[in-house]
């Protein structure tokens, strides 16, 4: 019988109740809001160009003498989404293996680096190319010719690794 | 020529001057409530139509245009077709008596579509309260719970909130004593405007007002996260057009009803005595044009009112819109009507009025 009441209702003075001073407040703060400065960034015009740490789509070194890879087919194996796929082949080089084919099928590859970890010869390392758009399943399974990137370019990501890895 | 009169021509051409300039502005509201409600969030807004995006909705309405329109298998085709055609043909319709300024060649007033309407203000009351047809009409006929519900609520809010209006009306009729809008503006020369005599009044009409348009706080009709979309669910391409268009006209209707009876229509005290100084008297063109700019000018921070409260405030739960309706502003309403009475009749005792 003696329930105490606290609903919001009492809780809230007599101004509040006439709720026209509190639409006042909440307009202002509106209103103060439209001169803030924005932060978007007008994205065809604009890029975004991210850091070493970004995991973008996974490229393999090529150096001046051919690509590092020996096809040892570790990143194939470790590929949670069983998205690499190497076959070896044989040169007369010093380096005796390399990929005879390498595809990497950007449909499924998930970006986790795994690939990039487990490689002994830090022959595939994460780009920050992140602009992949395809018009077809057959476009996305990239081949050696797309996925072998100058050394040159990739700075950011090889310096990233040697620090934090 | 004997064959077209000279009065249908020159009605003609009012008419079409008025429903494309509402067109064209009801364009561009779009776009600057697209454009301050991203200011509001800290967002860009449209820019990429046009320079600054000026011809987004021009882009938006032809993609109505040419999208399909579907008609859902179980509709009640004809009112289905019918509801979208109310809904902006009333709102236009509204506009045939509203004076933008005053222009007289040969004792007709030439700034007005129909002039010289001695109910005016009753007929925008009017037109105000069948434009809910097309909405009722376009939840019943789409045969869908969530648009039905929609059309009964905006039913139900428009019957309550129109009485609120209606009174809050009255308190300005008294003073004014007329219900020719014309002769409203016109008692309201020299900076009498109601608002200063009748400022419950003018709150009152302006929340009826917000109402009455199915506008944010009141979008209850059309509240997207219980109705889906409200009466609008079953329509698409330009018939969804016509509702989004009618509701941007009805913005403008309410910001004129709000002009002309509460802010002395194209009144600025003291400004038309210094134009007369000036040569600029009545019978000129140039002033009938002053006085549409000046009548422009004071529906623009109107118009930015509605689009400022709707990106501001949340919507009502419908007990609560109810409640606003009936137990607020209606005693509200009879009260300022009451003390306008008192008000006045004093002041005739005195012979103060």
């Amino acid at each position: 019988m003696n329930i105490k009441k606290n609903t919001e209702l009492e809780r809230m003075t007599f101004w509040e109740k006439i709720y026209l001073p509190e639409i006042a407040r909440g307009l202002s703060l509106t209103f103060k809001q439209m001169f803030e400065p924005t932060f978007t960034r007008q994205y065809p015009e604009e890029r975004w160009i991210p850091t070493g740490s970004y995991r973008g789509r996974p490229v393999l070194v090529l150096e001046e003498d051919g690509e590092r890879c020996v096809a040892c087919g570790l990143c194939s194996r470790v590929c949670p989404a069983l998205a690499i796929e190497v076959q070896a082949g044989e040169t007369d080089k010093v380096k005796e293996r390399y990929p005879a084919k390498f595809e990497i099928n950007m449909l499924r590859c998930i970006y986790c680096g795994f690939c990039e970890e487990v490689c002994p010869e830090e022959a595939i390392i994460m780009s920050k190319d992140y602009e992949l758009v395809f018009t077809s399943q057959e476009e996305a399974i990239l081949g050696k010719d797309k996925l072998l990137i100058p050394i040159a370019q990739l700075q950011d990501r090889l310096e990233f690794l040697r620090q934090y890895r | 020529m004997d064959a077209i009169p000279a009065g249908a021509l020159i009605l003609g051409v009012k008419l079409f001057l008025v429903v494309n300039v509402l067109l064209i502005i009801a364009a561009y509201l779009v776009y600057f409530e697209r454009k301050i409600s991203a200011w509001m969030q800290s967002r860009v807004g449209p820019n990429r139509v046009g320079p600054l995006g000026l011809l987004q909705s021009f882009a938006d309405v032809f993609k109505l245009y040419t999208k399909e329109d579907i008609v859902p298998a179980l509709v009640d085709k004809k009112y289905h077709m019918i509801a979208p055609v109310i809904s902006i043909g009333i709102s236009m319709a509204t506009y045939a008596v509203i004076p933008f300024g005053e222009y007289y060649v040969g004792g007709v007033n030439l700034m007005a579509v129909a002039p010289g309407i001695s109910i005016g203000l009753l007929y925008l009351l009017a037109m105000s309260s069948i434009g809910v047809y097309g909405i009722t009409l376009a939840g019943w006929s789409s045969n869908n719970k969530y648009s039905l519900l929609g059309g009964l609520r905006s039913a139900a809010q428009m019957i309550s909130y129109e009485l609120s209006m209606g009174l809050a009306l009255i308190g300005a009729l008294m003073i004014s004593g007329s219900l020719d809008l014309l002769e409203i503006v016109k008692s309201q020369s020299g900076g009498k405007w109601n608002l200063f005599f009748q400022p419950l009044g003018f709150i009152i009409f302006l929340v009826a007002a917000f109402a009455e348009t199915n506008r944010a706080p009141f979008d209850l009709p059309e509240a997207e996260p219980e109705l889906v979309g409200g009466y609008h669910t079953e329509y698409s391409g330009m018939k969804f057009g016509l509702f989004y268009l009618a509701e941007y006209i009805n913005m403008l209707t309410a910001s004129c009803m709000v002009t002309v009876i509460y802010l002395g229509g194209w009144d600025i005290p003291f400004l038309y005595e210094n134009l007369a100084k000036a040569g600029i008297s009545q019978g000129n063109p140039l002033l009938a044009l002053i006085q549409f700019g000046v009548f422009f000018g004071k529906l623009i921070p109107l118009l930015f009112f509605f689009i400022w409260v709707r990106w501001s405030l949340p919507r009502f739960r419908y007990d609560q819109l109810m409640d606003l309706g009936w137990k607020v502003m209606l005693p509200l309403a009879l009260a300022n009507i009451l003390l306008t009475g008192i008000v006045m009749t004093i002041l005739q005792y005195f012979g103060i009025l």
